[in-house]
């Protein structure tokens, strides 16, 4: 299944500047796998070590929040647009 | 307002003081740094009681100067003892921070005017911002204010009075097919792609410290001291998290003696995502797809949960969620004992007050704070059908006799 990600600004360093990046995989742990092998060390800063989905990170499949789908597990049809977004907190205590 | 720099608050790295929100590391968010060496709380005192009567008193604890010609003069917003709610609820001690009377009738307009002082210093022509209503409103008089283009998206189906009240400052007004959630993450991707001045994307760092006014201003109104308690609505929890900030600033540099303010989260039952995990005792905050009359409020993954929780558990405060029908009684309760009209949102803090003070969570000598910062002529619709309904007569003595003078109990 070939989908578009789109690359948020923070993780444009990795992917040279690709603002979209056409990947394939059945679900979206596979297109993180593949993001991956084409930018090495970018699912590193979407995941955590128990792979897992970053506090600060959302991900959404087709403008849902992957949390209301199957999480990392969603499945992705052909043409799926994945967007990774920064979870935006205002902050607290200096 | 020595402005070191932007710092991220969960990993630490810093970054120069620019129009950027998340940390490259670790998605963390950005916060500004102050150099605060040499401040003395006395002459801070000094210095904020000389001041302007508006936010811009507090201008050495905000990140940017402010901008004379674009001053809409927000803040300084009057806190009033709440005699007869207190009675009501047995809290003799209570206070109101009346942040309807600000110059668009929300506290959003302390946080836009240090966004747009920002946004000028960084050169966008553009402001924008991702809304449930009071921002919009805000972000619109201000750029009107500041002869800048507006911008701003907010979710359909708001109610009718916030999106007149936002138009007639002649803004474009995009009105999203989706929740706040939705119209969140599109003006994330388009920060991303296009170099506007989204208020609360990315400008948020400097947005966000506008809110620690709320605190500064309840504590030198207080007479330089911080409250036991405080009760505040929360929907992403940025309000709450900065409130507690101003209190901690001003306690660090010796402005008001050390005291621990007891954080407590008010939200909505059909949109309480942290209440839900404050409950379960859990860390994480599930988001959820929000259904309240409390639309200010309607953010089903805030961005701001897991700080909430913290300041929450670690003050002694608490988070606590009340149904629609209890936020409707509370907004005619605060109207029928303390003249006060406000949004749901206004409902969702009293009606968690109410709630509390009733299980005896707030004690009856905590000097609490209840922040009521939303007007309630934006949401009309909350309360037109519950309002008792006005008596109609003819213009003579005999009707007036007949049908009104037993109401008024003569």
């Amino acid at each position: 299944m070939a989908v578009t990600v789109r690359i948020p600004t923070p993780l444009r360093r990795i992917t040279n500047g690709e603002r979209v990046v056409t990947v394939s995989g059945r679900d979206l742990a596979q297109a993180l796998i593949d993001l991956d092998r084409r930018f090495p060390g970018i699912r590193a800063k979407i995941l955590d070590d128990r792979g897992e989905v970053l506090q600060f990170v959302n991900i959404f499949v087709n403008e849902q929040d992957v949390r209301f789908l199957a999480g990392l597990q969603t499945p992705l049809e052909d043409g799926a647009e994945v967007s990774i977004v920064p979870a935006m907190a205002g902050g607290a205590q200096a | 307002m020595a402005v070191r720099g932007l710092v991220c608050r969960e990993c630490g790295q810093r970054f120069p003081a620019e129009a950027i929100f998340v940390c490259e590391s670790c998605f963390g968010p950005l916060e500004v740094e102050y150099d605060l060496d040499g401040v003395r709380g006395e002459a801070l005192r000094e210095r904020i009681a000389g001041g302007p009567g508006s936010i811009w008193r507090y201008q050495d604890l905000l990140p940017v100067p402010r901008v004379p010609e674009w001053d809409l003069s927000p803040g300084f917003t009057p806190l009033v003892r709440a005699h007869r709610l207190g009675d009501a609820l047995g809290l003799p001690n209570l206070y109101l921070k009346n942040d309807t009377r600000n110059p668009t009738w929300s506290f959003k307009d302390r946080v836009v005017a240090v966004a747009l002082a920002a946004g000028k210093r960084f050169g966008f022509t553009v402001f924008s911002c991702a809304s449930t209503g009071n921002l919009a409103n805000a972000v619109a008089a201000h750029a009107a204010k500041a002869g800048l283009r507006a911008v701003v998206f907010i979710p359909k189906g708001l109610e009718r009075a916030k999106v007149i009240t936002t138009a007639v400052y002649r803004p474009t007004v995009v009105e999203v097919e989706g929740t706040y959630d939705d119209v969140n993450r599109l003006c994330l991707e388009i920060a991303d792609e296009h170099r506007w001045a989204i208020a609360n994307v990315n400008l948020r760092p400097y947005y966000s410290e506008g809110a620690k006014t709320l605190a500064f201003e309840v504590a030198e109104q207080l007479g330089w001291r911080a409250p036991d308690r405080v009760v505040v609505p929360v929907g992403s929890g940025n309000m709450f998290v900065k409130i507690h900030k101003g209190f901690e600033e001003f306690e660090r540099l010796g402005v008001i003696p050390r005291q621990t303010v007891r954080m407590t989260a008010a939200q909505a039952e059909g949109c309480g995502p942290i209440a839900t995990a404050y409950k379960a005792k859990t860390d994480k905050v599930l988001p959820v797809r929000p259904n309240t009359i409390a639309k200010s409020l309607a953010i089903g993954a805030p961005a701001d949960g897991a700080y909430v929780l913290d300041l929450a558990r670690s003050t002694g405060g608490a988070v606590e969620s009340v149904t629609d029908g209890e936020v409707v009684d509370a907004v005619r309760l605060l109207a029928q004992t303390e003249g006060l009209f406000t949004e749901p949102a206004g409902g969702v803090t009293i009606g968690v007050l109410r709630k509390l003070a009733a299980s005896g969570a707030i004690g009856p000598d905590e000097v609490t704070v209840a922040y009521i910062t939303g007007i309630g002529l934006k949401a009309l619709e909350a309360v037109e059908e519950v309002v008792e309904p006005s008596v109609t007569i003819k213009p003579t003595l005999a009707s007036f006799e007949e049908r009104v003078l037993a109401l008024a109990g003569g």
